[in-house]
């Protein structure tokens, strides 16, 4: 398997290790379980925040209920619950692999993995009892932030040693590893620091627009891609398109992704001539991506029936659909015609959830279905078809959502520009509101069904047969038998 | 080349990063760097919003166990600051903004476009621009509104306005159903949002004699629907 991913390998002295010597497995499940737990809380505080706006909230007028700090959970939680705990167990199978070398140290991993939860868990703690931070997504608790620091700085030490270690020409996978632990440490210490004790004022909205938008587009996305430039070739067992088109995604990213911050406070006091770069660099991002999609689908070719065949492969490249969405909506919504009407509305709420959730959220959900049999030492998953279930539920409450919160958003808009009184939108909004609480109730109902089949799957694995390798395929990981 | 360890740790990692920062962080930074930022005292020695000295009269013994030393301006500087973290801490920033933007008619709604020397004080450290509406804009809304109607509607919102789907707040309140510390500190804070404005309150549609009419603001509408702005 580590082939594939790192064609180029130089031959080492040594025979080259195996798998089983690097990977700490057992971490890579914890980290995986951590996240679905993350993930499962968070989607619950925003499932509590849906039926605050549809007026029916459970625990109304409990303090520790506040509807606000709730949803400063839900936020949260999915950052750096749900979306940092994967891609630490991700990173653990995927980095050994790639450099043939272990981690730094396999105790600070444990000891990272157990000072992560406990950061989450003072986040959490702390949101609830009062002491947010005004920084959007940042809003871990001041006392939490140099805690959470360090612990980005020792998985950012973990994982560079070996990286930097490991001889020879790097696979793409590599490159946006590198740079992700850099960012992800210079971003957080930006947002956390820069707005609350060196810089007030408007000044202070630039860096917090920064710290918006890196946290998605340098932390969130080089990790993501980089696991996806991993595991399609791996399944597909054939190599990336076009190794062109790897590099101009990867330098255009890391180039133009940095410059877009201020785009979030367009028409905000912040100058103007700043308010135009943002919008330009991040017309610029559109097209990089657009390069980025081509290869993956270039990858494809020939080996279309694996979207049939394979569920990984499926959950994958509908994120990368949902991918392109996202940026193609974003290069329309970040011209200024665009944010007289869309700013402030639920139209950004439906992006922001098709990329958080709907491309990063499913390649983390598609890498774990391919990954946890393997790592319960299990022929396969307990019921296919439940995977199934889980994979159409979320799938399709992910796309009522996000159409749902666009019109919502235009809706909004436009009434607000008319000048209707605040009630009016109120009840022009509420049957969105309504049919966006369903939407978050399938997406939950969906992963039931996930987190059953783990269940299942580790109580039952002894006895589950291989599943029968679908016509024409000899992909590797799960296919769906739905029947 | 471009794929080497050290060209995607040092230009990609942290070169872009840094030239990214510099233009859009530390400029602005640099912009606003001469602009003095006010501390309390410089907020509070503008005057004292008559709503705060309001509070006192209306709930004497409530007041004077809250705030000891009366509507000094001590005292008003001690509610804004608890009004500002209560603001943050219930995530009042995440269904409100404060700012005022110069399209889509915000004028007309809620008053004067926003300018970056409004938010060059202590209490806008992060600044509190929000993202998103699900409540109106708050930075006009100083004595937009009476002390009981805000402190009827953080009781419970629908009382006032039957369709809001904003959370209700009865930990702002003692046993007696009076504000507490936190109500009251709270509407200060609100009531003080935009108080620095020559030209306020601002009532959309109807701003008091000699700021704009109903009839004005519907003909500005009707202009600029004409221009297709
Ligand atoms: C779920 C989103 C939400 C949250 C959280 C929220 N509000 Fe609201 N707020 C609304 C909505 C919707 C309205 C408009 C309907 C109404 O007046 O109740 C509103 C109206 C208001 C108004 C009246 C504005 C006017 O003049 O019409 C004030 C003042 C206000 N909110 C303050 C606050 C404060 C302070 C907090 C935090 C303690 C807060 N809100 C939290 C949604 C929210």
């Amino acid at each position: 398997m580590t082939s594939a991913a790192s064609g180029a390998l130089p031959n080492e002295d040594t025979a080259i290790p195996s798998a089983s010597d690097l990977v700490i497995r057992r971490l890579v499940l914890w980290h995986f379980v951590a996240a679905l737990t993350f993930v499962f809380v968070a989607m619950l505080a925003g499932l509590l925040f849906s039926f605050q706006l549809i007026q029916i909230y459970p625990f109304p007028g409990m303090e520790a209920f506040s509807p606000g700090r709730w949803r400063m959970v839900h936020t949260n939680g999915v950052a750096y619950g749900f979306i940092a705990n994967a891609f630490l167990g991700a990173l653990h199978w995927a980095v050994p692999r790639l450099t043939l070398r272990r981690v730094l140290s396999v105790k600070l991993s444990y000891f990272i993995f157990f000072a992560w939860q406990g950061v989450l868990l003072a986040t959490v703690i702390g949101l609830l009892t009062g002491y947010a931070q005004a920084v959007e997504w940042g809003e871990t608790p001041i006392f939490v932030d140099p805690v959470a620091l360090l612990g980005l700085i020792l998985v950012a030490i973990n994982f560079l040693t070996p990286i930097l270690k490991a001889k020879g020409p790097m696979y793409v996978t590599l490159w946006y590893f590198i740079s992700a632990f850099v960012w992800t440490v210079m971003v957080y210490a930006m947002g956390s620091y820069v707005p609350e004790f060196f810089v007030g004022g408007t000044a202070s909205g630039a860096i917090i627009g920064l710290f918006i938008h890196d946290l998605v587009g340098l932390f969130v996305t080089p990790i993501g891609w980089g696991l996806m430039y991993y595991f399609v070739p791996i399944i597909l067992k054939k190599p990336i398109w076009s190794h062109g088109l790897s590099l101009v995604g990867f330098w255009g990213l890391a180039f133009f992704y940095p410059l877009n911050g201020i785009h979030h406070f367009l028409y905000s006091p912040i100058p103007m001539f700043l308010q135009y770069g943002a919008v330009i660099s991040t017309i610029a991002v559109e097209l990089v991506v657009t390069t980025v999609i081509i290869n993956f689908f270039g990858t494809l070719r020939h080996r279309g029936d694996a979207l049939r065949t394979n569920l990984p492969i499926r959950w994958f490249y509908l994120g990368m659909v949902f991918y392109f969405t996202t940026c193609l909506q974003c290069a329309f919504q970040v011209t200024l015609t665009f944010q007289r009407i869309i700013h402030f509305s639920d139209w950004v709420v439906g992006h922001s959830h098709l990329v958080m959730f709907g491309v990063f959220g499913f390649w983390i959900l598609g890498f774990m279905t391919y990954l946890i049999p393997r790592l319960l030492n299990s022929a396969g998953w307990y019921r296919p078809s439940w995977n199934a279930w889980h994979f159409w539920l979320t799938g399709l409450g992910m796309l009522v959502m996000f159409f749902d919160l666009v019109i919502a958003g235009l809706i909004q808009g436009f009434m607000w520009k008319e000048l209707a009184p605040w009630e009016a939108t109120l009840t022009a909004s509420a049957p969105f509101w309504l049919v966006r609480l369903f939407t978050g109730i399938a997406i939950v109902v969906g992963q039931l069904f996930f987190f059953a089949n783990i269940l299942m799957t580790a109580i039952h694995k002894r006895s589950i047969e291989p599943a029968p390798t679908p016509a024409g395929g000899e992909l590797e990981g799960p296919s769906v038998v739905t029947a | 080349m471009l794929e080497s360890k050290s060209t995607v740790f040092l230009v990609a990692g942290v070169g872009f990063f840094v030239l990214a920062f510099v233009v859009m962080g530390l400029l602005p930074w640099m912009i606003y760097m001469d602009q003095e930022e006010e501390t309390l005292e410089d907020l509070v020695a503008k005057g004292i919003p008559h709503e705060f000295v309001e509070l006192a009269e209306r709930f004497p013994e409530q007041f004077s166990r809250h705030f000891p030393n009366g509507p000094t301006p001590s005292s008003f500087g001690d509610a804004l600051q608890l009004g500002h973290d209560i603001y943050v801490a219930e995530g009042c920033w995440h269904c409100h903004s404060q700012q005022i933007r110069p399209v889509s008619n915000e004028d007309l709604r809620w008053g004067a476009v926003s300018h970056p020397s409004e938010y060059h004080n202590v209490l806008q450290r992060p600044v509190l621009f929000g993202t998103r509406r699900v409540g109106p804009d708050l930075i006009r809304e100083a004595a937009r509104r009476s002390n009981d109607w805000h402190i009827a509607h953080f009781y419970e919102p629908t009382n006032v306005v039957p369709t809001s789907v904003m959370p209700n707040y009865p930990w702002f309140f003692d046993e007696d159903g009076y504000p507490n510390r936190k109500g009251m500190a709270l509407v200060a804070y609100i009531q003080w949002l935009g108080s620095w404005l020559p030209e306020y309150p601002y009532y959309q549609g109807e701003g008091p004699a000699g700021a704009r009419s109903r009839e004005g603001d519907e003909a500005a509408l009707e202009t600029r629907r004409m221009e297709g702005s």
